[in-house]
């Protein structure tokens, strides 16, 4: 097997296990001044994530760390080319995580909305700009003949990038609804799912003007054709199917067909982009490819067993800590306190 | 505005700031693990009362670290990025394994301490702090292998201008790591020793809870003796090492301009930079080749002969630190060292003879120490990278080859305001809290009816 189309498949897992997990931890927090109407509601909300998002944005990490050993000129080019989107995510992450951890730290009201807002701001921001960034990954960028970006921050924020960043905030808030409709309980879980159903035909929408910008914007029907070409529907199809489960009540096929969604959209990214990694917008020969940025083999394959071993054991302990705290959050001051 | 100088201030302001908090975290992680394992063992609810006031404080620690730490991941690829691509073969290697084996674990088995508290059996719990901890010092262990490779330059060789890794046991086995682990480490340790011995000592001067913080003064006091012990002991090594390895940066921590045989030792030098002379000094014959070869000669090489030999090898160029800097900064990582372990003999006498109330005068110093690890620490790292001036990675690449080419002086001015702004008010939020934890002191231990407790309002504070 060819490692460097394995650590590409590699960093596509990564992300889609970072972009499904992390995705309803963003809808989550969007959701949290919106649907949290007291204090104990929105306690409530976020004891929902509490034990897991942390866990989630390593998904992030180890994806960026993945991308740095793995193809760091990749890296290299996209961290540096990226700056300003990447700076402001970074404070969007910073002050969402510590909101999550300081916001009950103190009673003061003004403290904890302060923290609340952030949380919201935070978790708005970050799921729009990685929206933004991964869809001009799959539309090119200006990258010159030194590997080097050679664009603005407004060549980031073209029509089509922007409307990316629009359904990544709609879907993941539809994500964070259907997951709040199973987590919680009584009231609040019939306001998540109620918000959930108006939700999802917006999204829907968004979504398929997305999927007809896909079609115009990359070079995915000419460049892979059927049957690769077929792959932006599979997450329309998904959407379309998690509002059906949804408004038949049943919310735990809804949320694997959000899943779904979120992970055939990562699948459409890296179906464009392969064997490319950054598309450049100037010349198709400068682009980086998965094996002009690569590693050398001998890390290629010293990461590849590292891989085998730790990912398994990594999937193991997180799937059992979501086994134990599988139950309902109930808003109710008995249940919020360990 | 230059864009390698604010990458620098960027790198240096970042980097300092989020190692406030990992120390803190290596060390007292261990500590609540073994209160928490004392509690489990014993049933003595003391331990659990202090498990979870001390697991407290190491949670708001614990989360600006991990927040702060997403910065130090993408910096090098933001601000870095020609450093990234002739390194990544060898740098992108351990920092991807570090969030594999260690980010995952810590973040999964926090969260499920903290809100598993009635879900788990006691022993599980326990061991969901254990996890944190080792994956904590485990993180420690990946960050460093690649802190190393930029000390010594191991099992790699150079293809098509980039640095491309050829060995990965050499790698993990770099010799700097035997001593930079154990030193940051035991740093850990001994920063929460002193965390611990300053709050403990602050109640028992008021009495309140005596009891409670006699037993963390007490465990407090043993783990800090034996961690700045073997930490005075591997400095001393590792002070032997860099002599071998980085020759420069023991003649910049010592300002020692001319090589010496026996090579003396400064405690007063005052430099003219323009000549790259001393002009004024006080020094102690023979020590510095008894502190760098156990015996009382041995030649010690001066700043201005390394400099002609690097210009040979390398071209011409600065190959000196900025002097100042590293010779300040190893005087108070030393110096502080030296008072850290004295206060911990101190906190061993208070303990020993329980002196706790006698001594009443000596206990007002310790929350007073609480800063000097934290001091101690930043002078360290200070001195091991700012004392590897000009090199990022010895030998290999200078910071001017290394910072990105595309990212200009005004987006760096832009990130590095925003950072400083988010930091500042970041650190007033964390040591309010911690403080306001700290001397408000244990939740009341809960008597045990036949009637479950009605929980108070004031308990939602409590949720993680």
């Amino acid at each position: 097997m060819d490692l460097n189309i394995t650590w590409f498949v590699l960093i596509a897992v990564l992300y889609i296990g970072f972009f499904v997990l992390e995705g309803f931890d963003f809808g989550v927090g969007i959701l949290l001044p919106i649907l949290g109407k007291k204090d104990v509601e929105r306690r409530a909300i976020i004891n929902t994530i509490g034990p897991h998002w942390d866990g989630n944005e390593v998904w992030l990490l180890t994806a960026g760390g993945a991308t740095f050993a793995a193809f760091p000129q990749w890296y290299a080019t996209m961290f540096s080319g990226f700056y300003l989107p990447l700076f402001l995510l970074l404070l969007a992450l910073i002050v969402r995580g510590v909101a999550f951890e300081f916001r009950s730290q103190d009673d003061n009201p003004r403290w904890r909305a302060t923290w609340d807002w952030a949380i919201f701001i935070g978790s708005l921001l970050a799921a729009l700009l990685l929206g933004v960034a991964f869809t001009n990954l799959g539309r090119g960028v200006p990258i010159d003949a030194n590997m080097q970006y050679a664009g603005g921050f407004f060549n980031l924020l073209n029509w089509y990038a922007v409307l990316g960043g629009v359904v990544s905030v709609l879907i993941f808030t539809l994500h964070g609804a259907i997951f709040l409709t199973m987590k919680t309980s009584d009231d609040l879980s019939k306001r998540a799912q109620r918000l959930a159903n108006r939700l999802w035909l917006p999204t829907l929408i968004a979504l398929v003007l997305f999927t007809v910008g896909t079609y115009f914007q990359t070079d995915i029907l000419s460049d892979k054709g059927f049957p690769l070409g077929v792959m932006p529907l599979v997450a329309v199809v998904a959407v379309l199917l998690a509002g059906v489960f949804q408004r038949s009540g049943r919310q735990g096929w809804a949320f694997t067909m959000t899943s779904t969604g979120i992970a055939a959209s990562i699948i459409t990214l890296f179906t464009i982009m392969f064997p490319r990694v950054m598309i450049s917008s100037l010349n198709p020969e400068w682009s980086l490819t998965i094996y002009n940025a690569a590693s050398s083999q001998y890390t290629l394959r010293t990461m590849t067993i590292v891989a085998l071993i730790f990912v398994p054991i990594v999937l193991a302990y997180q799937g059992w800590s979501y086994w134990k705290f599988r139950k309902r959050v109930r808003a109710t001051p008995e249940d919020l306190v360990y | 505005m230059d864009p390698l100088a604010l990458a620098r201030w960027q790198f240096a302001i970042t980097t300092v700031y989020h190692f406030f908090f990992v120390p803190l975290t290596l060390g007292l992680s261990v500590m609540v693990a073994i209160m928490e394992t004392i509690y489990v063992r014993t049933g003595n609810e003391t331990y659990k009362r202090m498990t979870k006031f001390w697991g407290k404080l190491f949670m708001i620690n614990f989360a600006m670290g991990v927040v702060t730490g997403i910065v130090q991941e993408f910096q090098f690829g933001m601000n870095w990025s020609e450093y990234s691509r002739f390194m990544g073969d060898i740098f992108g290697a351990p920092l991807a394994i570090e969030a594999l084996l260690a980010f995952f674990l810590e973040s999964t088995f926090l969260g499920v301490w903290i809100f598993g508290w009635n879900r788990l059996s006691k022993g599980m719990h326990a061991a969901a702090i254990w996890l944190v901890a080792i994956a904590s010092n485990l993180s420690a262990v990946w960050i460093l292998i690649a802190n190393s490779f930029m000390q010594q330059p191991v099992g790699y060789a150079l293809e098509n201008g980039r640095a491309v890794m050829t060995d990965f046991y050499a790698l993990v086995t770099n010799p700097n790591i035997f001593y930079q682990f154990p030193h940051t480490v035991l740093s850990g340790f001994t920063t929460a020793a002193f965390f611990v011995l300053g709050i403990s000592a602050y109640h028992i001067l008021r009495k309140n809870e005596a009891d409670l913080f006699k037993r963390s003064f007490r465990m407090a006091a043993v783990v800090g003796v034996i961690s700045v012990a073997l930490l005075i002991f591997n400095g001393h090594s590792q002070g032997q090492h860099m002599v071998q390895i980085q020759p420069m940066k023991t003649a910049a921590a010592e300002a020692l301009w001319e090589t010496e045989d026996p090579a003396s030792f400064s405690l007063l030098t005052i430099t003219d930079l323009s000549l790259r002379k001393e002009v004024f000094s006080i020094r102690i014959p023979k020590l510095l080749s008894l502190l760098s070869f156990n015996k009382l000669e041995g030649e010690v090489r001066g700043l201005n002969d390394l400099q002609a030999e690097f210009e040979q090898k390398y071209g011409p160029g600065n190959y000196i630190p900025p002097v100042a800097i590293p010779y300040w900064a190893f005087r108070i990582m030393v110096g502080l060292g030296f008072l850290m372990a004295a206060a911990a003999v101190v906190a061993i006498f208070l303990t020993y003879r329980n002196a706790f109330e006698k001594r009443a005068g000596l206990l007002r110093f310790f929350p007073l120490l609480i800063l000097a690890p934290y001091l101690a620490n930043t002078a360290g790292w200070t001195l091991t990278e700012v004392g590897r001036y000009p090199w990022v990675v010895y030998g290999l690449i200078t910071l001017e080859d290394s910072v990105s080419q595309v990212v200009t002086g005004g987006m760096l001015l832009v990130s590095l305001i925003g950072y400083i702004l988010v930091y500042s008010l970041l650190i007033f939020a964390t040591v309010y809290l911690i403080r306001k934890y700290a001397l408000a002191g244990p939740e009341p231990a809960v008597i045990e009816t036949d009637d479950p407790v009605e929980p108070k309002p004031s308990l939602m504070g409590a949720q993680g």
